[in-house]
Order: C-alpha cells, then sequence, then structure tokens
C-alpha cells in the first residue's frame, strides 16, 4: 500500500462498493418485492406472504420445479464424468491426434450462443426423427443439451485443480507400483473431490437455471420451470416470480453456508490429520 | 533387478496405453455426436432445397444417367445478402455486443485492478462475491431488472422522490435496457479472468517504475495494462463471443427495434418454420464468431503454456 494516497484507496472502494450494488441490486429487489402485498408491479403497499401461498397451489410452476431438479440431477451427473475425463485427457496427455480439434470441441459450448447449440442439435434431432423415427423430444433430449453444456463448465473447474496437482504425486505412486487405474482412483480421484463437488453443484444449477436449451430440446409435456417463468415474464411482471427467486436465493444462500461449513471441517480434519502424521514421524 | 523393473514398466505403459485411449475415446465419441455432427447437418440443411429433398441426410451429389450431379442450393445465402434486415441485424448483434464489451471492460478493469490489489486475506471474500450472483437463477436476475427499469418501477420512482425528473422516464424495452442488462449478466466473465490475471503481476515491475520516476499514472499505462493484455483479450472474449448471440436477454429487456441475431433465428424456426433459412443464418453466425473464438483459443493455449512453464 506504500505510495498510495488517501484519495487512491477511497477511490478503489468506492468502485468496489458501486460495482457490487450493481451485481447485487437486482438481487435484493427479488426478495424485497417477493413479500408485496400489491399485484401493481413495483408499487410497494405492505408486507404480505399473499404471493408465496399463491405459488404453493401453482401446479405448473410446482411440477416444472420437479422436472427440472430431475434433469439437473441427471444431467450434473452425467457432466462431471464426461468433463473429468476430458480434463484429464487435456492435462495428462500433451500430445496426441486431434487435441487441437478436441479442446475446441470441449470448450466451444462454454462461448457459443446457446441459440446456435440449441437449434443445431435440435435439427439434429429432427432429422434424426424423420429418418429413424426416434428420439421424440422430451426429457432425454433436455439432457443430451445439458450435458453438453455442463461437460464444458466441468471440464475447466476439474482441469484447473489438475493442473494444479503436482504430478510427483502421481509419480511416487507409480514408482511404488501402482498401476494407472490404481494411481486414479488412489491418488488422483481423492485430490481432485472438492473440484469434482463444485462442478457437481455448478453444472446442478447451470441445468436447473437453463432456458433456451431446453426451448429447443423440449417437447410437449417436458417443461421446465425456467420455461414456465421466462413464458410467465415475457409478458410482464408476475409477482409469483419473484416468490420463486427469492425462495430460491433462500436454498442457494444455505447450501452455500452449508458446504462452507463442511469444507472449513474438511480442512481443519486435514490438517489435524497432518500434525498428527508429522509429530508420530518425529518421535 | 533392473529387468524386472523394466517388466513392470512396460506393463504399467501398456496399462497406461488402453486407459489413455479410453479417456480420450469417451468424451470425443460425445462431443462428435453433439456438437460437430449436428454442426455439419445445419450446414449440410442450409444449402439443401428442404422442399424438394425429403430427408436431410439425403444427397447433395446425385447419379444420374452416368452424370454425378452436385446440388448445392446458396438461394439462402443470396436472399441474407439482398436482404437489408438480416445485414442490420447482424451489425446491429455486433454494435450491441461491442457496446457490451467496452462497458464491461471499463468497469471491470478497475473492479479487478482493486479486487488484486486489496489485502491478500480479504481476496477470497471479494472473490466469492462475485461469484455468488452465478449460484442464483440468470434468468430471474435479468427479469428483475424489468422491475427495476420500469415506467413505475424502483429507479424511476427514486429519480422522481429525488426531483432529478418530473416524468418517468422510458427505459424498459430500448436499447437502454437491452445494455443494462447485457452489462450486468456478462461483467461477471469480464471480471473473472482480469482478476486471475492482475493477481499474478510482479509488482517488482512497479516498483522499478517509480524508482525511474514514472508517475503512478505513467506506470500503470506502460506496465500494468501492457502487462495484463491476455487478461483483456480473455475477458473480451468471453463477453463478446456470447453476446453476439444472446436471445433471453434481448427478448425480456430489448424493445421492437433492439434488432438481435439471436431473436431473428429463434423466430426464424419457430415462428416461421423455415429450417433452411434458421440453418443458413446460423452458419453465418458461426462464421461470425469463429475469428473472435480462434483468439480466444490461442489465448487459452498461451495461457496453458504459460502456466505450465
Amino acid at each position: 500500500m506504500n505510495g498510495r494516497t488517501f484519495l487512491q484507496r477511497w477511490f478503489g472502494r468506492g468502485w468496489l462498493s458501486l460495482g457490487y450494488l450493481f451485481l447485487y441490486l437486482p438481487i435484493i429487489v427479488l426478495i424485497v418485492f417477493s413479500f408485496n402485498s400489491s399485484r401493481q408491479d413495483m408499487v410497494w403497499s405492505g408486507f404480505s406472504l399473499r404471493w408465496y401461498s399463491e405459488l404453493m397451489s401453482d401446479t405448473e410452476i410446482i411440477s416444472g420445479f420437479g422436472l427440472s431438479l430431475k434433469i439437473a440431477f441427471m444431467s450434473a451427473t452425467s457432466s462431471v464424468i464426461l468433463g473429468t475425463f476430458a480434463a484429464f485427457a487435456l492435462t495428462n496427455y500433451q500430445r496426441f491426434r486431434g487435441r487441437t480439434l478436441f479442446s475446441s470441441m470441449v470448450s466451444a459450448p462454454l462461448v457459443m450462443p446457446e441459440v446456435i447449440i440449441g437449434l443445431s442439435l435440435l435439427l439434429m434431432l429432427v432429422s434424426m426423427q424423420k429418418v429413424f423415427g426416434f428420439p421424440e423430444r422430451g426429457v432425454l433430449t433436455i439432457w443430451l443439451g445439458h450435458t453438453l453444456l455442463g461437460m464444458a463448465y466441468a471440464a475447466v473447474v476439474v482441469q484447473s485443480r489438475l493442473q494444479e496437482m503436482s504430478k510427483s504425486l502421481a509419480e511416487a505412486a507409480m514408482d511404488l507400483g501402482c498401476r494407472a487405474h490404481q494411481v486414479f482412483f488412489l491418488v488422483t480421484l481423492p485430490n481432485i473431490t472438492q473440484a469434482l463437488a463444485s462442478a457437481w453443484l455448478l453444472t446442478f444449477t447451470l441445468s436447473l437455471d437453463d432456458v433456451v436449451l431446453s426451448a429447443f430440446l423440449s417437447g410437449p409435456g417436458s417443461t421446465t420451470m425456467p420455461l414456465v417463468i421466462f413464458s410467465r415474464a415475457r409478458l410482464g411482471l408476475d409477482p409469483r416470480v419473484n416468490a420463486i427467486a427469492a425462495l430460491t436465493i433462500l436454498v442457494v444462500t444455505l447450501a452455500v453456508i452449508v458446504y462452507a461449513v463442511l469444507l472449513a471441517r474438511a480442512e481443519r480434519q486435514r490438517r489435524k490429520q497432518m500434525s498428527a502424521a508429522y509429530s508420530a514421524d518425529q518421535e | 533387478m533392473t529387468s524386472l523393473l523394466q517388466s513392470l514398466r512396460s506393463m504399467v505403459t501398456l496399462r497406461w496405453v488402453t486407459g489413455r485411449n479410453a479417456v480420450i475415446a469417451v468424451p470425443s465419441l460425445f462431443l462428435t455426436a453433439a456438437f460437430l455432427v449436428p454442426f455439419l447437418i445445419v450446414l449440410r440443411i442450409s444449402l439443401s432445397d428442404m422442399d424438394t429433398a425429403g430427408s436431410p441426410f439425403g444427397g447433395l451429389l446425385s447419379y444420374v444417367d452416368g452424370i454425378v450431379v452436385l446440388k448445392v442450393k446458396i438461394a439462402n445465402y443470396l436472399f441474407i445478402a439482398a436482404d437489408e434486415l438480416y445485414l442490420l441485424t447482424y451489425l446491429s448483434s455486433i454494435k450491441y455486443a461491442a457496446i457490451t464489451t467496452a462497458i464491461c471492460l471499463f468497469i471491470g478493469y478497475p473492479f479487478a485492478y482493486f479486487m488484486a490489489r486489496a489485502r491478500p486475506s480479504i481476496r477470497p471474500v471479494l472473490m466469492m462475491l462475485v461469484m455468488l450472483p452465478f449460484w442464483t437463477s440468470f434468468l430471474l436476475r435479468v427479469y428483475a431488472w424489468k422491475g427495476i427499469l420500469a415506467n413505475h418501477g424502483l429507479l424511476n420512482d427514486l429519480l422522481i422522490a429525488l426531483g432529478v425528473v418530473q416524468e418517468p422516464l422510458h427505459m424498459m424495452n430500448t436499447s437502454f435496457s437491452l445494455v443494462v442488462g447485457m452489462v450486468y449478466a456478462y461483467l461477471p466473465f469480464m471480471i473473472l479472468p482480469l482478476y486471475a490475471n492482475l493477481v499474478k503481476m510482479d509488482m517488482r515491475y512497479l516498483e522499478a517504475a517509480a524508482d525511474l520516476g514514472a508517475t503512478p499514472l505513467q506506470a500503470f499505462w506502460r506496465i500494468t495494462v501492457p502487462l495484463s493484455k491476455s487478461g483483456i483479450i480473455a475477458g473480451a472474449m468471453l463477453v463478446f463471443i456470447p453476446s453476439v448471440g444472446e436471445y433471453v436477454i434481448p427478448e425480456l429487456l430489448g424493445g421492437p427495434e433492439t434488432l438481435m441475431i439471436g431473436r431473428v433465428l429463434w423466430d426464424e424456426y419457430f415462428t416461421n418454420n423455415d429450417w433452411a433459412m434458421a440453418s443458413s443464418v446460423t452458419v453465418l453466425v458461426v462464421l461470425l464468431i469463429l475469428v473472435p473464438m480462434a483468439i480466444f483459443n490461442k489465448y487459452k493455449t498461451d495461457q496453458d503454456a504459460e502456466e505450465r512453464t
């Protein structure tokens, strides 16, 4: 901090505060106005839980939510498995035929606009249906699309952890006679569990939230929650949507707190074991 | 003993070979089936005559009376080239993406800079606070701006209460609300790579610059900014490429005059039911995006190589 004037420091703090205000303003607004009693858009007219109770009797939302959870669970799991494979290939194998194509295919869904991924998958599925008579659009096709997207994100998360992990650990295990699959299951996997967990959560929320791919890939009877919200949001403001938002924010906040607590506990445990190991070593 | 060890080693390597192939093959097959093939089909459909060809897989090449005929329909592309609306939509998508990228850089660079210069103990918290909104629904956060920017929304109420304006400003469903929504949604994609880059910077360069008589501003322009070039490129690409094809934000916050290619593509398929046209528009958008994507990939490989050394 040497050489920094008072003004510079406060300019920095001000910029950060305004930035965070910008990022959090919509979230705060959603929570506050979910308790508004008025139907009118954003005019505050008193505290009420009316929209929450209306939400509970909204069958369209509730069935959409159940479907979304199911798809998110499926696609998070498959994304993490495929993403880990891809990340492993990209970190451990520097040279193989088609590596450039492979790495660009892995990362392309990260940046490629979703309308394009959605449309091309849809056109393939519709073409296949014309020729082979399957697959029908529905849960499975949405799952396919979400897995493609989630895999790219999972690969990034797992890859950064694999790169951090020192190669010497795997090499030591090999020298001690571990076979490749043993190295993977006994050394690599335990070291990347945290990254796998974050990748799973990330792809889970990604799938839970996705509108565009779901819209292209859903069929009659497979309307996910974001599709319901999106169709209502297009028409205008709907206070029930605020209530959904507040509820999801509540759940996410709780999940983040639980995750942080578990992480801290695991870290403490690890330190305790480490120090125990060292003191045993010295005896 | 050594020979035993060697044979053991070779067994291990043999294991690696099969495992290695599976590790590469599984994601490759999936990506080919779910990403590459669909694109090729789109390309194929964009060049085909949907009215006569029943199957979209059917031959571009046909063999009649000893003559191989290659039938390529470029009518869709000619139509796009001739129709001003498409051209305007492409240009306007690029314009909004560029404006979004510029504003994100303007807000995000100082933001990432101050984050990186904060005390190391609070940096993880600052970082977490940027990531946290990602965990709540993107759709809902964009939707919230409808309520903030509406004629009787929060911002207008505030401005009227403060006496800045008498009449509510018309902000919703204009290019203003579109840009606000896009900047809001993509700002973290600018901040995170910039932060990752700036936090790694060697502060001794700045000390050297100061010793040699540079003012802080000069040091910033001539050292910090050039050193963070790869972060700027990564951030700009992560914002620019997806925002060119953005659909949800223009649909919720944009107005009738805010032409975006994502919406046109959607309408061609869902409203006009024109597969071939939708495919041609898609192919052109992909071509438009390939150049920035190549830059992004080159940056990424450079970055990876840098990290490995």
